[in-house]
């Protein structure tokens, strides 16, 4: 997989110019005794990307950035406050309408918390075999040997469709949560940060996983995370987002090597690695601000040590720099290689 | 180890009573922290971490207990200690930085009357002069406009300044020990490095030993000098730390640092351990690893093994037993 992955030819997914707004304004009344106006937090203001066929495609962030509105927002989870998500061509919207289901079964996703995601009262069979009952028509029997072959598939036990969620560690849950999306055959898997909630042994096993069944299955990953090194691991293009933009989106040798935005390199020069003894740091200063109230012009520019006039007036669009396509004025320019 | 340890653990246990029987959360724990040195601690959960640092605070949850071994601090036996006296040595001799910045803060006091208290208590100060204290303290954690920020509330401040906090309050009353129990964890990476650059320069300057618990391998790699590798509540690695990372020498260390996705090189598959931790109640008799290890031998099934010394580090394995070897 090499460079001409930052422009895929017939994308799985389209993502164009989509934002997520949520009201958070207070109630009516107090709005209007007190002249207070609405508020609108942009969790998601304006990204675009593709993911191609096959691809994995990574989402990295600090907490806040929005990655996870966007993860809701394409499997349908979230409406659209602006622009369009398309899905093999089809605009998603399409999921809510009569005859929609079959575009929502191409589409899955797997959560952050292995332990939140499965009902505790369920029995592994009926979990894995829920989805079957919506989108498939098949018999009990068959369901029944559905899940069995699934559950082989994630390294699990045949045997363990009897037991209770409870009677299995955070990883074998997470494989559970795993075969629950595969139960339909999907072409996209939506990852919410599936293994921040593991130990690092257990992170290792279902990263395996991930990639094994993407090969034998051809499947199409959205990944989420904030965690560089395993995005480094699994993705293929990776798009870095801070306070609900994409600043940066390019394949992953080109990315680490050469990120280009100012705030994937601090982010690169942040994490502290297994290597990085003695490693030179940039001080990185400053916090991630309130969404609420984000700066004008490039949100980035109060942390950035590249900002002028114009970063902090007019907000930057993407341009292509390089194999990178970089939302900065300061790279547009030229200012910093 | 040419000073005399600051802390010294020796054997130390930790009990659970259940109804089921008693748990040995901590099995035969040892280990020593010099004078200005950081010992990291990693393990995954419910590897006892934590429990090793909450005994020697002497903060451990009933019903868990002390059921064997001694701690040391400078000399003097600490885990015998009564709640009066030991409230003495916790905050003046052993400071404590937590996961969670917003628990380990009283919500219904300034910052700055959280701080002074604790000076206050460990130190011979007035109110007046501990409040000057409590804001260079403040400002030396690099929050800026200390002034002003030391009336505020924990709630008036993010989640890296209020760790910053904890950390100018675990350093208050100048202790010689600070344990610091996953204390980025609930942080971003751009705040966790940081944080991290923060305690390390604070008790440097302070001349403060650290015993820094966590499970991110990286932040022990840029922080520690020595790290201790645990596992179902033993230690089973412990030496230098550049030799632990780059030549583990127990099985589970190597598949550890193999199983840690890394940017620098690119492995088409991780380094998998197979399996998961024991559960306290079916901790397998002779090595607790012995079930997922590649290098099992029938010895490691039967006979428990101590920290024997292995390459450049100390690890509890069978393979490096020389008398098996000759």
């Amino acid at each position: 997989m090499t460079t001409d992955l930052s422009k895929p030819e017939a994308p799985l997914i389209r993502v164009e110019d989509a934002a997520r707004w949520f009201d958070v304004s207070p109630p009516w009344l107090e709005r209007v005794l007190m002249r207070r106006p609405r508020i609108d937090l942009r969790a998601v203001d304006g990204i675009t990307f593709d993911i191609g066929r096959g691809e994995t495609f990574a989402l990295v962030g600090e907490s806040g950035c929005g990655k996870s509105t966007v993860a809701r927002m394409l499997v349908g989870l979230y409406g659209l406050t602006r622009g369009r998500i398309l899905f093999d061509g089809e605009p998603l919207e399409k999921m809510s309408q009569p005859g929609g289901r079959a575009l929502r079964r191409r589409l899955q996703m797997i959560f952050q918390d292995p332990y939140a995601s499965l009902n505790p009262r369920w029995r592994v069979g009926r979990i894995i075999a829920e989805p079957l009952l919506t989108h498939t028509p098949m018999t009990a029997p068959e369901r029944v040997a559905r899940v069995s072959e699934l559950l082989l598939q994630v390294g699990l036990d045949p045997a363990d469709q009897n037991r209770f969620p409870h009677q299995f560690s955070g990883g074998q849950r997470q494989r559970i949560s795993i075969a629950r999306a595969l139960a339909v055959q999907p072409d996209l898997l939506v990852c919410d940060e599936p293994t921040s909630a593991l130990d690092v042994s257990v992170q290792a096993q279902v990263l395996n996983l991930m990639k094994d069944l993407q090969r034998r299955l051809g499947l199409t990953y959205l990944f989420i995370s904030h965690n560089l090194a395993v995005v480094h691991h699994v993705a293929d293009r990776v798009g870095v987002m801070y306070l609900g933009r994409i600043v940066e989106v390019a394949s992953r040798d080109a990315l680490f090597s050469q990120p280009r935005h100012p705030y994937t390199r601090m982010l690169l020069e942040a994490i502290p690695d297994l290597h990085g003894n003695g490693k030179s740091r940039t001080r990185v200063a400053g916090e991630v601000p309130n969404p609420l109230n984000p700066p004008p012009g490039c949100t980035f520019h109060p942390r950035c040590p590249h900002a002028n006039e114009r970063c902090r007036t007019e907000a930057p669009l993407p341009i292509q720099a390089g194999l990178s396509v970089v939302t900065c004025h300061a790279v547009e320019e030229g200012r910093i290689a | 180890m040419p000073m005399e340890p600051l802390l010294e653990v020796r054997n130390l246990s930790v009990a659970f009573p259940t109804r089921r029987g008693t748990l040995k959360a901590l099995n035969e724990v040892s280990f020593s922290i010099a004078p200005g040195e950081i010992l990291g601690v990693v393990g995954e959960s419910g590897a006892g971490k934590s429990l090793t640092g909450a005994s020697i605070i002497g903060l451990l949850e009933p019903p868990g207990r002390i059921s064997g071994g001694e701690i040391y601090l400078s000399g003097r036996r600490i885990d015998n200690l009564s709640d009066e006296e030991m409230r003495r040595v916790r905050g003046r001799e052993i400071g404590a930085v937590f996961q969670d910045p917003l628990t380990s803060l009283n919500p219904l006091y300034t910052v700055g009357h959280q701080l002074a208290e604790t000076i206050v208590t460990h130190l011979d100060m007035s109110w007046a002069q501990a409040r000057t204290r409590a804001i260079e303290l403040l400002a030396s954690t690099g929050i800026p406009a200390a002034k002003e920020r030391i009336d505020h509330y924990p709630h008036q401040f993010s989640g890296g300044m209020r760790q910053r906090v904890v950390i100018a309050l675990a350093l208050a009353a100048e202790p010689k020990l600070v344990v610091a129990d996953e204390p980025t964890t609930a942080l971003d990476v751009s705040i966790q490095a940081q944080i991290i650059e923060l305690l390390k320069k604070l008790c440097r300057e302070h001349g403060a030993s650290v015993m820094l618990i966590t499970h991110d391998m990286g932040v022990i790699a840029e922080t520690a000098d020595r790290v201790a590798v645990m596992y179902a509540g033993r230690v089973v690695e412990i030496g230098p730390v550049s030799e632990v990372i780059h030549h583990p020498n127990h099985p589970y260390s190597s598949g550890l640092m193999g199983s840690i996705p890394t940017l620098d090189a690119h492995v088409e598959r991780l380094v998998q351990i197979d399996g998961s931790m024991p559960r306290l109640t079916a901790i397998p008799t002779g090595c607790a690893f012995n079930p997922r290890c590649v290098s099992r031998m029938p010895r490691c099934t039967r006979e428990r093994p101590e920290l024997m010394p292995a390459g450049a580090t100390r690890a509890a394995c069978w393979l490096h037993d020389n008398a098996e070897l000759a």
